[in-house]
């Protein structure tokens, strides 16, 4: 199944949720802000979002320091 | 006409400068014309910018207030004063950006933190050895006071969360993500886009080490809503937090906020 990610086509798995979706990419998904098909998602959606043919995803990921 | 202590004076050619600390301020005992201490017998000329300074002595509020207003383009110091910032974490990057506000004259912040002044901070962070155990938000407080003591500083010690955030800075004009951890950045800008959709937002990802300087960069998220850092530079062991990189975002971050106050962003 194809969707866009940051601007790519990627390729992710049939009812993968977007949870899953952001730990297979090697990321803590409590580190990343997400937006699909442009809403922000909350995070307590990460979960229960799957995710669709053709959905547009924009991750805005987060490293520590400061 | 010259200045004195920022004030226009009219002034008589051959006056010197003890002369004139006579009549406008017997008491001070430093004296700078155009930026050089100079001794008593010194000739004044026209347009020159002199202080008279007492040594020790605290400026009134009022003079503070005419120093910023000579420093700052007209418009610029009034519209500061009356902005408010509010900073979410007192580290690296909070302590600094507060200093650098705290510089420049404005006029309200809230600064929030719950963390404790260690020897560990030291290496970046505005705070000093003697304040090692001293909570961060009293430290910062006294920091500030020491540059500028009429700014209106609003502390509170407490742990943010993603729940909290948007009460404690309902009111603020621009506020400032400083955290440490990357969830709570993540927690923060999530904020920023939701429930406080609309209010100017700067926050910081990927400040560690001693990598390029220009690799550091401000980019526009969405209107009003900035990102400082390389993005990429995690804090880990090998690649620490250190004072000069830090400060590089620390102050993209305080130029951002100076910027959306002044409605240039």
């Amino acid at each position: 199944m194809k969707i866009i990610c940051n601007g790519e086509e990627m390729v992710a798995k049939e009812g993968e949720t977007l949870e899953e979706f952001i730990l297979g990419l090697q990321l803590n998904p409590a580190t990343v802000v997400v937006e699909c098909d442009g809403r922000i998602v909350l995070r307590d959606e990460y979960t229960q979002i799957t995710l669709s043919e053709g959905v547009v995803l924009e991750l805005i990921r987060f490293v520590g320091g400061g | 006409m010259i200045s004195v202590n920022e004030r226009p004076y009219q002034f008589k050619f051959g006056t010197t400068v003890s002369t004139l600390a006579k009549e406008v301020k017997p008491e001070a005992d430093i004296y700078i014309v155009n930026g050089f201490p100079v001794n008593g017998e010194a000739l004044l000329s026209d347009e020159d910018n002199c202080w008279l300074i007492r040594r020790g002595e605290m400026p009134a509020a009022e003079e503070m207030e005419r120093l910023l207003y000579a420093r700052h383009t007209p418009g610029v110091h009034d519209r500061i004063k009356s902005s408010s910032v509010g900073i979410m974490g007192l580290g690296g990057l909070g302590s600094v950006v507060a200093l650098a506000l705290a510089r420049i004259g404005v006029g309200h912040l809230l600064l929030v933190d719950f963390d404790l002044v260690d020897p560990s901070n030291l290496n970046r962070q505005n705070y000093f050895v003697d304040q090692v155990g001293m909570k961060k938000t009293e430290a910062l407080r006294i920091n500030l006071g020491r540059v500028n003591p009429y700014l209106k500083i609003e502390t509170l010690d407490v742990v943010l969360t993603e729940q909290s955030i948007p009460t404690v800075f309902a009111n603020v004009d621009v506020l400032v993500e400083c955290f440490d951890g990357a969830e709570m950045k993540a927690a923060a800008l999530r904020c920023a886009l939701t429930v406080l959709k609309g209010k100017p937002f700067v926050g910081a990802s990927g400040v560690a080490g001693y990598g390029d300087n220009n690799q550091i960069i401000t980019s526009r998220i969405r209107a009003g809503v900035y990102l400082v850092g390389d993005r990429e530079t995690a804090a880990r062991p090998g690649e620490g937090l250190m004072a000069p990189r830090v400060g590089i975002a620390a102050h993209h971050q305080a130029n951002q906020i100076l910027r959306l106050l002044l409605n240039e962003a």
